[in-house]
């Protein structure tokens, strides 16, 4: 076997080239073809009819609002909407489709010859092509029991839940992706996240990469130059997290470097990725079996969207993310980085709603970048995950502006609210760390730290007011720190002037 | 004239899963080359003004709202499955793959 070479001496020698195949599964109540429920998390095999069993006699019928689905993603990436197109059984003979077939679209897809804007790291834009998106049924979900635990006879044997199958899909294929060099993984990564944050936006989709509602199969090849012929690609399949399809591109061009170092030719085949080593491993290689036998679908009629629905269905899209990005940064005033860091952090939203709530947006960003980042990561969990919502953030920061609180009293109060204490109101008169508003209070403290510290006492009231923190420290130790500092500072002066 | 060879039956019966002996490739290589022949006459009497049809029904469009369905009680789901393990269907090693 040929050893992996370093990925930036492989760039140095090689034009990277991808091909990212990306499935979304969509939101919609039922399944494609028929009334079962495409939810998540059901029993194993008790969301499924005749129509998702493949049981002799039933007959599918398309679910209408997946096609309307289907049309929102290829109008958001910019496709063209056939006029007519249909559906094909796609044969094969696995366990997952009960079919033996798989419906799917072949020569004539819903929406073909597309781009779509994506936005990189350093905010450079790059361009990704889109070849075509097509509509089609999800497969069942296959579990393999080892042959040690094996309960048929001893030996190793697969058990198959049909509940995902026939939930629709909508595969969308990038034209080659070419130009991005080095960058090919970043590309790769930031690609399938726009098209997460589109499916979202779109609302067609829940796009949890967890759950496997979005999967990416990663097409790689290289070539000694970007003139140079197209070299042998692999696919990878399944990768469904961001930073694996990053390092899924990564590990083949490292991998493939060395295979054609050596004089070797790639072989052409679906590889499967490893999460665990972040390596690939050979799976099937191209070949007669990938003999699809693709033809039309006889049980079901032509789809000829309608050109006035598709312009309907055009005109009610919703604010896309790249453009909506632009508009909050422009209102929020916010720096480019600055903006970078908060779409990286996934805090767009929970901004956007601490504003709506009465914050600054600066003092919005304060708290979500600030405080709540640094709780998040120390958690290792997601802002959106922590105990404490945007509308709670802009109540702490109303108490601040109200000058109810200072910023170190807005901390311990949100500590409080992170900790299931209640709404920041709430805590603070629990745990009593409204700021001494009152000068009486104040005045006994600044008196009793004066007669605490007669020598400072003594300088401050020579004229010499370099000793003054000292006593405004004593001062806001005295209260818990529930003094306003400023107004301290101006009654000792008065005090001592006086 | 042949143009359907013993070749090609004995590969499309594979993808299929059709077992077929010797015999019974020699026989439907020349029975199936009476049928494509007839089909392929087909395109002597199709002209570009002819349009093709891609389906016998002359109807688009046919949706079904996004409404629920019962599904299928799964004891009767499973009492089609040659055996089953909580809740699932049972089936030879899949090799190589975990979908």
């Amino acid at each position: 076997m040929s050893t992996l070479v370093d990925y930036d001496d492989a760039v140095t020698r090689y034009d990277t080239v991808i091909g990212i195949e990306v499935h979304v599964e969509l939101g919609t109540v039922t399944k494609m073809f028929d009334g079962a429920p495409a939810g998540f998390g059901e029993e194993p095999n008790t969301s499924v009819t005749p129509v998702s069993l493949g049981l002799p006699g039933s007959l599918p019928v398309v679910n209408g609002k997946a096609v309307e689905y289907a049309i929102r993603i290829g109008l958001a990436l910019n496709c063209s909407i056939a006029e007519t197109c249909r559906f094909a059984r796609k044969n094969y003979f696995y366990p997952d489709v009960p079919k033996n077939f798989q419906t799917s679209q072949y020569d004539e897809p819903i929406a073909y010859e597309g781009w779509v804007d994506v936005e990189l790291d350093d905010g450079s834009i790059f361009r990704v092509e889109i070849e075509r998106a097509h509509m089609e049924e999800d497969a069942g979900k296959n579990t393999h029991i080892g042959g040690s635990d094996g309960r048929i006879h001893g030996a190793e044997y697969s058990l198959v839940d049909y509940n995902r199958a026939g939930i629709p899909l909508v595969e969308i294929v990038t034209k080659p992706i070419t130009g991005a060099g080095a960058r090919a993984p970043e590309v790769a990564r930031a690609y399938v996240q726009t098209l997460r944050d589109l499916f979202r936006a779109l609302e067609v989709s829940e796009a949890r990469m967890e759950r496997g509602n979005v999967r990416a199969d990663v097409n790689v090849s290289i070539r000694p130059t970007p003139n140079s012929p197209l070299g042998t690609r692999t696919e990878t399949k399944n990768v469904n997290s961001f930073r694996s399809v990053e390092r899924a591109v990564r590990y083949e061009v490292s991998r493939q470097a060395g295979v054609l170092d050596d004089g070797i030719a790639i072989i052409q085949e679906t590889r499967h990725w490893h999460e665990d080593t972040g390596t690939t491993a050979s799976g099937r290689v191209k070949s007669d079996a990938e003999d699809y036998r693709y033809f039309p679908e006889p049980d079901l009629v032509p789809i000829a969207p309608d050109r006035a629905w598709v312009e309907e269905i055009r005109a009610g899209l919703p604010e896309l993310p790249a453009a909506r990005r632009r508009r909050l940064q422009g209102e929020w005033g916010y720096a480019d980085a600055e903006m970078r860091d908060v779409v990286n952090a996934g805090a767009v939203e929970l901004i956007e709603t601490t504003i709506a709530a009465g914050a600054s947006p600066a003092a919005a960003r304060k708290w979500w970048m600030g405080e709540l980042a640094r709780t998040a990561k120390q958690q290792e969990i997601e802002l959106a995950e922590l105990p404490v919502t945007p509308t709670q953030v802009g109540q702490l920061q109303k108490l601040v502006d109200d000058g109810r609180i200072n910023d170190k009293l807005a901390r311990q109060v949100l500590e409080g609210v992170l900790a299931g204490e209640g709404d920041p109101e709430t805590v603070l008169v629990a745990r009593g760390l409204e700021v001494v508003s009152d000068d009486g209070p104040l005045l006994e403290a600044i008196d009793a730290a004066l007669a605490a510290q007669p020598d400072i006492a003594e300088k401050i009231r020579s004229g010499n007011l370099g000793p003054v923190g000292a006593i405004i420290g004593a001062v806001m130790k005295a209260t818990r720190g529930q003094a306003d500092a400023g107004r301290v500072r101006e009654l000792l002066l008065e005090r001592i002037g006086s | 004239m042949s143009t359907l060879s013993r070749d090609e039956v004995a590969r499309v019966a594979g993808l299929a899963r059709i077992d077929l002996t010797p015999a019974e490739l020699d026989r439907l290589a020349g029975e199936l080359d009476v049928i494509v022949e007839s089909v392929a006459r087909v395109s002597e009497i199709a002209t570009p003004d002819v349009p093709a049809t891609s389906h016998p029904l002359p109807l688009t469009n046919v949706f079904r709202p996004d409404v629920l369905v019962e599904p299928v009680d799964r004891d009767l789901v499973l009492a089609a499955a040659p055996e089953h393990i909580d809740g699932k269907f049972a089936v030879p090693q899949i090799l190589g793959e975990d979908a």
